[in-house]
Order: C-alpha cells, then sequence, then structure tokens
C-alpha cells in the first residue's frame, strides 16, 4: 500500500454530505410484509408445543373458595394446569412502583385467593391444541363467593366501600400534591374565575390488530427461558419477571421480530409471561399463548379513566390565562401493572401550551373492579392535555370569547423557547401560533360563517373545534422518584451496535422492538450518511434479541423517543465504526493520520488522492480474517456499540421540580363537523393534523404516524369506550361492541407540518407518534361549538357517541349546571 | 364435553397458492387456524376472533372470505389463495408495490388481508371510484395508517 502522509493542518475536513436523510426512502420491512413473510409470534412454533388458555373470573370481585383442575388434566392431550397458589409457592409478588398504601398490592401472575376483575386470570390449561386447551378449561371447577364490586372511581373511597385490596388497607393507592406559583395571588390578581364542577377523560385503548403473545421454551441445562414474545418493553418486563421469579435477567431472554401494533398496550404482558415460564419449565415442553381478542379487550392495558373535579381557572377579561387548581381522580383499575406512573408522567405537560405560571393539581389513584389500566398511546399526557383544552374552550364560551384568540393569546411564544414550565419541564423548540395558523388555512378558517350558514339551510349544525397538543418524548425516569422517592431510576439510555463484517456487512443491531414505525429503515438512513454508502449495503437485524447485547435498561419502543434515544445510538455507534475504518485504513496506507481519510461510495480513501481507497469489504477482511501484522496497539474491533444517554438530572422530589422529558412535538389539530340536531349523528366534514417533530429523518414515516394516530383519536372520541355495567361486567369485549373506525368511518384528512429542529438532540429530532390525542380534543371542541346555537350545552366527557350529543341537544342543562363563571 | 371425547376428524384436501394439501383435520377446527397451525402458511393472520377485522381474508374459489368465519372442512375441495401466493417470484405484485410506495403498512398485521380484499376488489372491479374502494376495504381493520395511504395505494394499482 502507499505511505503517503499528509499533514492534518492541510486538510479542510468537510461534513459528509448527506443523502438519505429527510427523504422518503422506501422502507425495508415492507418486502417481507407484503408478502406474508414477516414473523409475528403466533406464527413461532416449536415441535409438541402446548397451547395456553387461560380460565378467567366471570365475577368482577370474589373470594376463590376452592379450585379443582383434575377433570382438566384427565383429558387426553391436556399437559398440565397452573393455578393461583403454585404461582404463590414459586414466585414473589411483582415489585411494587408506588410508595403506600399501593405499595403493599401483591400482585401475582395467576390470582390467588381472589378476584378483583372480569376476565382476571385464575388457571392455566395446556393442551395440544388451541381448540383442546379451551375445551378443558371449561372443566376447571372454581367456586367463588362475590363480594360487592366498585366499578366507578367516585365511589371507591367512600366509608362503606368494599376493599380490593385488603393489604393496601383500602382502595387508596397513591395521593399526590403538585402546586407550582403562587396560586393565591393568581387568583387575587384574575377578573374572573371560571369553575367546571366535573370533566371526565373515558376509558378506552388502542386495540392493536395482534393481541398480546408468547413462546416461551426453558433450557433444563442452562436453566435459562428463551421467551419469544411482543412485549414492547422487555426492559422493564426483565425488572418486573426477574425478581419474581427468583432468577438473574440472564436467564430471561427475550426475542421478536414483527409486532403487529402496540401503541403502550404491550408493555405489561409480564404477569401472562411469567405464568408461561411456569408452565414451560414445570411440562418440560414448549409453551405457546396467543391472546384471544376478548381477554385482551378484558384484561390488558385500558387507557387511564380520569376525573378532574372543582376545577378552578384564574382568567382576566381580555382571556390572559394566569393558572388553574382542580383534583384528578384516576382508576387505575384493579391492579397497579405500570401504575401509578400515570400520577406524574402527566406533568411532563403540566401546563400544556399555555403560559400560565400557577399551577395546582391533587392527584389521587384509586383501585376499582376494573381491568388494570397501562400506558395507552398519549399515557397520561393525553388525559391532562384534554383538560388544558378544556379549560380553555369552556373559558372561550363562559367569557365569549374567540377560542382561536385566546389560544394565540396564551400560547408559550417561539422567541419564549427554550421554555422553562412552572415545573421545571424544558419545551425544546416550536411555534404553536403558526401551527394553528396552517390548521386553519387548512380547513377555510375565513369561510367559516358562510359554510356554518349554508350547513344551517340543510339542517345541520357546523362546528369548529381546534385540539393544540404536546408529544413529550424521551423520559427521565427519574420522575418515577415523585411517586416513590425510595426507587432508584432515572435518565434514560439505548444502545445500538454497528460492525463491519468480513465480506463488507454493515450489520446494525438496535436495543429497540418496533411495532410498525419503520426503525429498519430510519437507521440504515442515519447510518448510510455516516458511512457514505448505500442504504441497500446497510443490513439492520429486525427485531431485538437480548442475546445481541444491543440493550440497556431502558431498551424498548415506548414513550415517543426512538427518534431521539434510538437514532443518538446508532448515530454514535455508526461514527465509532466510522473512526475504526480510517484508523485501520491510516495503519494499512502506512501511517496516514484519520483527517486525511475519507469515506465516500463505500471505500476509505485518501482524500487528496481518492485512488488510493480501501473497499469496506477489503477492511472487514483485514480485521477479522487477515489481520497479521497489524500495529498492536491498534485498537480497532469495527464492532462498535453506543450507549445514549440523554441529559438529565434527577429531579427535585420535594418540589417535584426538574427536567422530565427532553423534547416536545407539537400538534394542532382543526376539526369541522357537521350535527343533525335530530338524532345527535354527525360527519366529520373536514380535518386538518398539523405536527411539528422537529427535523425528520423520513417524513413519510412520520405522516402515516400522525394520520394512524388521527384515527385513533377520532374513534376514541366518537366510538371506543370499554363500557362496565354496575357488576362490572364489560359490555364491549371485541370488535362488534367496541367500535374501531373502519374504512368509511375515515373523514377526509389533511396534513401540515413545521420543522422546528430540537436544540437538545443530535439530529434535531423529537419523538413523535403520540399526538393524536389532539384529535379527541379537537372534536370535543367542535361538538361544543355546534351545539353553541341549539341548547348551548358544554362537553364535559371526551366521549361523544352520536346518542351522547343527542342526549346534550336534549338537556343541555345537564352539561351547562357544571360550569359557572364568578368575578374575582 | 366428557372427559376423554374426541371430537370428529375427516381427511380434507386443499389447493393453495397452486400447493395441494391432504389432511385429517378436526371437524370444528377453523380454516384460518388449519392455514396457519397446520399448514405452517402465517402470512394469514387473527385479530379478532369474531368476522370484524379481516386479517385473515383469503379468496376461496374466486370469492373473498374471512377464514375465521368458515370452518377448514368446508374448504375440502377448494381453491384457495393467500397473501403468500400474491407476489410472482421475486416480483411484488403492482399491489404490493404500491402498499410499499405509498407506505399504506406499517406493523403489517393487517396487511396480507387488506392484500386480499384490495386484490378480490380490483378483480371484480378493476377502476373502483374512492367510494368504491372505501367499500371494498371496509371489512379489513388497520391500527396503525387511518387507512389513506391504504385508499391511495388501491386507486394506485388500479391505475386511477
Amino acid at each position: 500500500m502507499s505511505s503517503t502522509t499528509i499533514a492534518p493542518a492541510e486538510v479542510e475536513v468537510e461534513a459528509p454530505a448527506e443523502q438519505y436523510k429527510g427523504q422518503n426512502v422506501p422502507r425495508k420491512e415492507d418486502r417481507r410484509l407484503v408478502q406474508g413473510q414477516g414473523v409475528f409470534v403466533d406464527d413461532v412454533k416449536r415441535h409438541g408445543m402446548g397451547y395456553i388458555h387461560f380460565v378467567r373470573s366471570p365475577y368482577a370481585h370474589a373470594h376463590i373458595s376452592s379450585i379443582d383442575v383434575s377433570k382438566a388434566e384427565e383429558i387426553k392431550g391436556v399437559y398440565g394446569t397452573l393455578t393461583g397458589e403454585e404461582v404463590a409457592s414459586l414466585t414473589d409478588p411483582f415489585f411494587q412502583i408506588s410508595s403506600v398504601p399501593g405499595a403493599h398490592l401483591k400482585d401475582f401472575a395467576l390470582a390467588v385467593g381472589k378476584v378483583r376483575y372480569v376476565g382476571e386470570a385464575i388457571v392455566a390449561v395446556v393442551a395440544e391444541t388451541r381448540e383442546l386447551a379451551r375445551d378443558a378449561s371449561e372443566l376447571v371447577e372454581i367456586e367463588y363467593e362475590p363480594i360487592a364490586p366498585i366499578t366507578d372511581a367516585r365511589h371507591a373511597l367512600a366509608a362503606d366501600a368494599p376493599s380490593i385490596h385488603e393489604d393496601a388497607g383500602g382502595n387508596l393507592m397513591w395521593q399526590g400534591t403538585y402546586e407550582w406559583g403562587d396560586l393565591d395571588a393568581a387568583f387575587a390578581e384574575a377578573d374572573k374565575i371560571v369553575k367546571i364542577d366535573e370533566l371526565h377523560f373515558h376509558r378506552f385503548n388502542s386495540t392493536p390488530l395482534e393481541t398480546n403473545g408468547a413462546l416461551v421454551e426453558y433450557n433444563r441445562g442452562t436453566g435459562q427461558w428463551t421467551i419469544h414474545t411482543n412485549n414492547q418493553f422487555p426492559g422493564f418486563a426483565a425488572i418486573m419477571m426477574g425478581p419474581a421469579m427468583r432468577t438473574g435477567l440472564d436467564k430471561l431472554r427475550f426475542v421478536t421480530q414483527d409486532i403487529g401494533g402496540g401503541f403502550g398496550n404491550k408493555i405489561t404482558s409480564h404477569p401472562q409471561l411469567v405464568a408461561c415460564c411456569l408452565l414451560a419449565r414445570k411440562l418440560g415442553r414448549a409453551v405457546q399463548w396467543t391472546e384471544w381478542r376478548t381477554d385482551f379487550h378484558s384484561s390488558m392495558s385500558h387507557g387511564n379513566e380520569r376525573w378532574f373535579q372543582d376545577t378552578e381557572v384564574a382568567v382576566k377579561n381580555d382571556g390572559t390565562l394566569l393558572g388553574f387548581r382542580t383534583k384528578a381522580l384516576d382508576d387505575a383499575g384493579a391492579w397497579l401493572r405500570y401504575e401509578p406512573l400515570g400520577g406524574v408522567i402527566w406533568a411532563q405537560v403540566t401546563p400544556g401550551m399555555y403560559r400560565w405560571r400557577h399551577i395546582k393539581l391533587e392527584f389521587t389513584q384509586v383501585a376499582t373492579n376494573k381491568a388494570p389500566v397501562s400506558p395507552n398511546r398519549g399515557y397520561s399526557r393525553m388525559q391532562h392535555l384534554w383538560f388544558t383544552e378544556r379549560i380553555i374552550d369552556i373559558v372561550a364560551r363562559e367569557l365569549e370569547l374567540d377560542p382561536v384568540e385566546v389560544r394565540k393569546r396564551n400560547y408559550i411564544r417561539t422567541e419564549d423557547m427554550p421554555y422553562e414550565t412552572p415545573n421545571g419541564c424544558v419545551y425544546d423548540s416550536g411555534d404553536y401560533a403558526r401551527m394553528l395558523d396552517i390548521g386553519l388555512d387548512l380547513i377555510r378558517w375565513n369561510e367559516r360563517e358562510a359554510r356554518r350558514a349554508e350547513a344551517v339551510s340543510r339542517g345541520k349544525l357546523l362546528g369548529i373545534g381546534i385540539g393544540s397538543t404536546l408529544d413529550s418524548g424521551t423520559n427521565n425516569f427519574g420522575q418515577s422518584r415523585m411517586i416513590n422517592p425510595e426507587l432508584q431510576f432515572s435518565g434514560n439510555n439505548e444502545v445500538a451496535t454497528v460492525k463491519l463484517d468480513i465480506f463488507g456487512e454493515i450489520v446494525v443491531t438496535l436495543g429497540t422492538t418496533p411495532q410498525g414505525q419503520g426503525h429498519e429503515t430510519t437507521a440504515a438512513q442515519v447510518v448510510a450518511d455516516i458511512l457514505q454508502c448505500s442504504l441497500d449495503d446497510v443490513h439492520v437485524r429486525a427485531g431485538h434479541d437480548s442475546y445481541w447485547n444491543s440493550h440497556a435498561g431502558f431498551s424498548g419502543t415506548y414513550a415517543s423517543q426512538f427518534a431521539v434515544t434510538g437514532l443518538s445510538a446508532v448515530k454514535g455507534a455508526t461514527e465509532m465504526l466510522a473512526a475504526e475504518i480510517k484508523k485501520l485504513a491510516g495503519a494499512v496506507f502506512g501511517g496516514v493520520p484519520p483527517e486525511a481519510l475519507e469515506l465516500a461510495e463505500g471505500t476509505v480513501r485518501i482524500r487528496e488522492n481518492p485512488e488510493a481507497a480501501l473497499p469496506f469489504m477489503a477492511c472487514g477482511a483485514i480485521i477479522n480474517a487477515n489481520n497479521a501484522g497489524l500495529p498492536e496497539d491498534l485498537g480497532v474491533t469495527l464492532n462498535c456499540r453506543y450507549v445514549y444517554r440523554p441529559p438529565f438530572e434527577v429531579p427535585d422530589v420535594e418540589k417535584k421540580f426538574g427536567n422530565l422529558t427532553l423534547t416536545y412535538a407539537a400538534q394542532v389539530h382543526v376539526a369541522v363537523i357537521e350535527v343533525d340536531p335530530e338524532t345527535g349523528y354527525y360527519d366529520i366534514v373536514d380535518y386538518a393534523a398539523v405536527d411539528d417533530c422537529g427535523k425528520r429523518i423520513n417524513p413519510q414515516i412520520v405522516e402515516g404516524q400522525v394520520m394512524g394516530a388521527t384515527a385513533q383519536a377520532l374513534g376514541a372520541v366518537v366510538h371506543e369506550q370499554f363500557v362496565y355495567d354496575e357488576d362490572g361486567n364489560l359490555l364491549t369485549p371485541n370488535f362488534y361492541d367496541y367500535h374501531v373506525p373502519h374504512a368509511l368511518d375515515m373523514p377526509p384528512l389533511k396534513t401540515g407540518y413545521v420543522e422546528s429542529p430540537s436544540p437538545f438532540t443530535a439530529l434535531g429530532t423529537k419523538g413523535m407518534g403520540e399526538g393524536g390525542g389532539a384529535g379527541i380534543h379537537a372534536v370535543c371542541a367542535a361538538v361544543q361549538d355546534a351545539l353553541r346555537a341549539h341548547g348551548g350545552a358544554v362537553v364535559t366527557d371526551s366521549a361523544n357517541p352520536y346518542h351522547k350529543v343527542w342526549e346534550m341537544l336534549r338537556n343541555p342543562h345537564e352539561t351547562k349546571k357544571l360550569v359557572s363563571v364568578v368575578d374575582a | 364435553m366428557e372427559a376423554g371425547t374426541v371430537s370428529s376428524s375427516r381427511s380434507i384436501t386443499v389447493t393453495i397458492n397452486d400447493t395441494t394439501y391432504e389432511r385429517e383435520v378436526e371437524a370444528r377446527k377453523l380454516l384460518i387456524h388449519f392455514v396457519r397451525d397446520d399448514l405452517d402458511l402465517t402470512g394469514s393472520h387473527i385479530g379478532c376472533d369474531t368476522g370484524n377485522c379481516g386479517a385473515c381474508s383469503m379468496i376461496v374459489d374466486g370469492t373473498l372470505v374471512k377464514s375465521c368465519m368458515m370452518l377448514a372442512v368446508q374448504a375440502d375441495g377448494s381453491t384457495i389463495e393467500t397473501v403468500e401466493g400474491l407476489a410472482d417470484g421475486e416480483e411484488l405484485s403492482k399491489l404490493q408495490q404500491a402498499f410499499s410506495s405509498h407506505h399504506a403498512l406499517q406493523c403489517g398485521y393487517c396487511t396480507p388481508g387488506m392484500l386480499m380484499s384490495a386484490t378480490a376488489l380490483l378483480r371484480a372491479n378493476p377502476a373502483p371510484s374512492e367510494a368504491e374502494i372505501k367499500k371494498g376495504l371496509q371489512g379489513n381493520i388497520c391500527r396503525c395508517t387511518g387507512y389513506w395511504n391504504i385508499f391511495e395505494a388501491v386507486k394506485e394499482a388500479s391505475g386511477g
């Protein structure tokens, strides 16, 4: 090789030309998925595996007096069973995130001694086929002594309420008061106080089309379980499962490939995974569990149902918002599976998008005899942001102001960015007023009065509503200490490895567990730009495998963070690899300094002499198979692992103050609806979704998230609801009764964007994907606007099915009486 | 059901994507479970168990069918098309290609059923209007995309 040397001082280092970031490159995932060649969890099979069916409670609240599995076990083809008593002897209760009283819960993989909601798993039956397992489950005999259930969180703390968790001394799970600024001063300064007695955010979730599942194998020789699953946060599952199963995390291997949607609803499957692990060991065979649709609806990850009571808003006559105080009552359902984290997660977006500085919120979380709540797209922030948006529209209504003007008067301004909120969160960048203008233009705001009149001529009531919302991403897990100061979590991390293999393959491994977000594609875009190679040269391993050494404690795909945590890890690892390639080439070229080298066209070459080039294939071959004679201290492996760690401090637990998330993507949605005053039926006739998530690596993927999240929001506000009767029976346990949007339900969608790069992230990106809640806010506002001229009902619930709108038309007083305005 | 009872089985023959399979199958087994569990053709999926979501859609003797709503024994003698048969060797069909270029899939779980419904639609109506596309896909639930990119993909594949 050439022995040319070039002095570094003479070389100008240029940033490599970007080719792929910001482009709509086709997704690497698509080719397998459009051919039915994806590997989802139910596609994984093993010889002789047994199918698991869970026997579930028909009662919302009951003591279990006896369980008899003998008849089921006698059936030919039934491999065995698992009961709560066995679980209680083989495992410890799951670690509780909560401080007292929630800390006292004894939560196991199966019900022990008592059932607390309809659908709670009591016994697992394993058989040769799915059908047989289900049949045999019918033969499990369980005797119950029913107890009165609590299905309305507002009654959970009544003196005579039955206790759901005797261990916790009642139904209170967690309580905390948050207060920032000077409430007394704010209310003294106010011209008006707007009072809202009660607002209610309803219970639903994102119902991914693929339900939860696992195939679990136990290796008796090594004591290790291999858990093929679609759990979307294996880091969390591992820390829940290891201590409960009395085993080290090296014995729990998590493997995923393709996941059929998650939306947060696949984070808390650890109880079922423990049951699978125990059965795999007990029966000495692989076991397979795929949740039936009804099992998903009745037991998995409902979104937090929340009331906001006794709200008071301090406001000036011109609509300037000074502050608010409220009491949030949160219904956790029967167990704390991720809760009470919802009791602090909302605080990531304490003031919403507005500049009020004086805020008090008393948060109370209670248990009820309903399915446990867990993260759902927009987790806990959606409820709070719906609340702040409701305040804006109710204040505008009471003060007879234009909701557009109230928003613009109070929005945090682009010149205020980065903006520190009253509780110490830092909004990184954004221009909310501009987003609103774009949204209003898209729905032809200037023609609104003519459209309203035209709708009236057809006997329809036109309503326009705005939903402004934030998608806070990249959690600082230190916020969990506000829930429980004894927790030892803080910060965040994600991992990627990038290596150059023997024939020049660039192999990327992620710690994440994507469920359709296109990580293979966007990771490859980042890698190819740094290494200056083609996208096809970058091979991103599909899925997650904890054998790959590419994960850390917070690895997973949840909470709007891949574009920051995942891609920063990819960038870090690729830059390490790029530096090593240059180091190696420098040595091969006989001592060329790295500054004199560049990566281009899949080679490393001397900048001033591009013909002196070493293809990546040669680099990979030299290190891996032809390394004799290389300098001893070269320090190059071409196999680079990088752990991204965002810059966080531990929040002040006493003052509940600190930066809880790194980035703040924003969304402004505008909905135009037409209501039939006779029936309450309404159509969404025009709709705009404007998104700002900073730099977009792949705009088409971003837009896909925006549209999909919007569809979920529209489903939630119009149709979707987990409805329980007073006995605690779930009335919407399948897609007949739980209506999600179909093709014919989709209104026209217009999208717009603003790109405000985050100053806090390596690529200017922000996490995104959860901003769809704006659709709920926008439709609620539109319904209230449409009804303004027809009784003037106030929208006080996030669920607005047609019959509800009909009720509001018939009896507007029912909601109007909840709102009042007084002089301060 | 009494302990030890075995439900009736019978032998059936089906031709799926040009391959003929002869198998003993329990009378109560659903077509989708037969195809996925017994024949290992896992491209077709299950999302609801109740005929609502369409993830299991196949074309059986030329008719679009939700295969969770049909017993395997009812398909005896049938010719079945599933997602695995859409591509011509390595070459994706126009529809598959359009799904990718329009970002009409995210997680890809509904996609096989969606593609089968769209294939049936385009055979029956090679140039559907937007309203006809929506109607043709109304039996398929997608929780990721919000559907519009799917409509666009079908439109492009139809040449419209």
